[in-house]
């Protein structure tokens, strides 16, 4: 359990969490989203009392983290910035941290296999690649066998297969009932291992929600419709219902009606449909409708400007 | 993939029976500090060129003085006063910036490879880290400083047993000077350490401690004579060499008040260090 109330982090006059209260209960995977320069990395650095917030407060457990006496066994932590001493082997920089906690040998050997270091586990660190590092950086989280897991964009920069492997870890370890808490920017990412959202932007509280009401909240599915009097077709709808043009002459973008109830209406009007296809809102367009406001760095291109409308409404 | 893993629906809280209880404790951390020590390449190195820095220009010294005494057209001026002791504490200069250099790489490292991160989350009260490090290197910097001043004297000292410097173990004053400059080598070796804590970086915490130790007492020169006089003693390099001369000189401290000179520079060095470790972000 992670709690976070009026978390708020100044770095001099440039606001990177803002009034932040959001709760990760346990037994959760819980996505953090945000674009970048959000302030995802500073809450997780606030939380494990790298950073000390500037107001409010955040706890592990109903504690400070610093106050555990056995921080490892708490919280792991996959930063997203390198924590690793390059000259020192995966296998003696998992040591060095198991013995600040009593961590027994044999539980360094358990994460160096889980995390599939076998290999290379003599070999310096700095010689890894981004996977293999990436893989350390878990198997370092995973050290105290933590109730709760906080990685900062885990998959960052990985190839396809530490992404499949990652994935399929932390179903794995959201399976036996651990708490997880993962930070991305990549909202596609998120939806697949998620079952709760925490959206910022700027450092506020977006959204705290679930991939399910997120999409809800955004109106719902769209159906895509092509038939041969449109103009008709939208005054049959009526005036509630979300309507539409394009991409074609003959398209439609509705939103808010199921495509059997247009595709009844269509038939009694005696209009000739060509095309009824009920599209899933991509989530990646509704994030970034959220967070279009708040990006940090805009491109000169705007290509943010509006996806949903693009797709959806 | 377990079948478990395809139904996310509700999961139990994480609880293990049997869960080991884990605790940070004082000799844990320092139990780490060590590993963290003696695992790195470059521990083994900077030590390997400390005590050979301290070994070797010792015996250089003591065959110089020895071929200027046996040639008999007598000695250079910087060796006029040369004792057994005087020319094996001959390499703890360079010995010096080994030692100091580790010291701040001890720490310095931490932050410039992001290790610190891993330390500080795994020890979040942070100080305790702070003290192993000192502890730790503190002690391997004196053993080993004192280990090659010690090996270096019985060599020096039967190069030079002829002659006007001749000195035993037995002498007089020489295992305290010894002992000295292994204290000396140590205190350096700590001041580094908290200068890396302090600064954060590996090039700054070298550039302060070489500008300390070397570049100060050369600006002290510079000084009105009378207040050099009154001031240069107190600089951290004369007062950590007055602990290791066998025979006190003009305008130097006692080995007792210059022991207790340098402590004093260690001290604040390292307060500063535990100040800024304790309250600015890592």
């Amino acid at each position: 359990m992670i709690e976070a109330r009026q978390l708020t982090k100044l770095y001099g006059d440039k606001t990177a969490v803002d009034h932040l209260d959001f709760t990760i209960r346990p037994g959760t995977v819980t996505g953090f989203l945000g674009p970048n320069g959000a302030g995802k990395s500073t809450t997780m650095r606030l939380i494990v009392g790298l950073d000390t917030p500037t107001s409010g407060t955040v706890t592990v457990n109903g504690r400070r983290y610093a106050q555990h006496t056995a921080p490892l066994q708490e919280v792991g932590t996959l930063l997203e910035a390198t924590s690793v001493h390059p000259g020192r082997s995966a296998y003696n920089h998992l040591m060095a941290q198991a013995y600040t906690h009593g961590i027994p040998r044999r539980r360094v050997e358990e994460v160096i296999e889980l995390t599939g270091l076998q290999a290379v586990a003599r070999k310096r660190a700095g010689a890894f690649s981004l996977g293999m590092g990436q893989r350390l950086g878990i198997a370092a989280a995973l050290l105290g066998d933590p109730a709760t897991l906080m990685l900062d964009e885990p998959v960052n920069g990985l190839d396809p297969e530490g992404v499949l492997w990652i994935r399929n870890l932390l179903t794995a370890l959201a399976a036996e009932g651990r708490t997880i808490f993962i930070s991305s920017h990549l909202m596609s990412e998120m939806a697949q291992v998620a079952d709760h959202l925490v959206i910022i932007g700027r450092g506020k509280l977006l959204a705290d929600t679930t991939v399910h009401d997120l999409v809800h909240r955004v109106g719902g599915d769209t159906v895509k419709v092509a038939c041969a009097d449109p103009a008709r077709l939208r005054e049959l709808l009526g005036p509630d219902v979300q309507v539409a043009a394009g991409p074609g002459p003959e398209d439609l973008q509705v939103t808010g009606v199921s495509a059997r109830s247009i595709g009844l209406a269509a038939a009694a009007a005696g209009i000739a449909l060509f095309e009824l296809t009920t599209t899933a809102l991509p989530l990646e367009a509704v994030f970034l409708d959220l967070t279009r406001e708040t990006v940090e760095y805009h491109g000169s291109v705007s290509l943010g400007e509006s996806a949903v409308e693009r797709t959806g409404a | 993939m377990t079948p478990a893993a395809q139904t996310p629906a509700p999961r139990a809280t994480f609880a293990r029976p049997a869960r080991p209880v884990y605790r940070v404790t004082a000799r844990r951390v320092l139990r780490s500090e060590w590993a963290k020590l003696w695992s790195l390449r470059s521990t083994w190195i900077t030590l390997g060129l400390a005590a050979l820095f301290v070994v070797a220009f010792g015996l250089i010294a003591s065959f110089r003085y020895k071929t200027m005494i046996d040639s008999g057209r007598g000695v250079d001026l910087e060796f006029a006063d040369a004792t057994a002791v005087s020319l094996s504490a001959f390499g703890t200069a360079p010995g010096l910036l080994a030692v100091g250099v580790l010291g701040v790489l001890v720490t310095g490292g931490e932050y410039s490879t992001g290790m610190i991160r891993s330390t500080l989350t795994a020890v979040p009260r942070r100080l305790p880290v702070l003290w192993s490090k000192v502890a730790v290197y503190g002690l391997v910097a004196f053993t080993v400083g004192t280990g090659a001043v010690f090996i270096t004297f019985v060599f020096a000292s039967a190069i030079v047993s002829s002659t006007p410097a001749a000195l035993s173990l037995s002498s007089a004053g020489v295992v305290r000077s010894l002992l000295g400059a292994g204290l000396y080598l140590a205190l350096v070796g700590v001041i580094g350490t908290a200068l890396g804590a302090l600064l954060r970086s590996i090039a700054g915490g070298i550039a302060m401690l070489v500008g300390v130790m070397m570049l100060v007492p050369g600006l002290a020169l510079l000084l009105p004579t009378s207040w050099h006089n009154d001031i240069g003693p107190f600089l951290p390099s004369n007062a950590g060499a007055s602990m290791f001369a066998v025979d006190r000189q003009p305008h130097t401290l006692s080995p007792g008040i210059g022991l207790a000179v340098i402590v004093g520079w260690t001290a604040l060095v390292l307060a500063a260090a535990a100040y800024r470790l304790v309250r600015s972000d890592a």
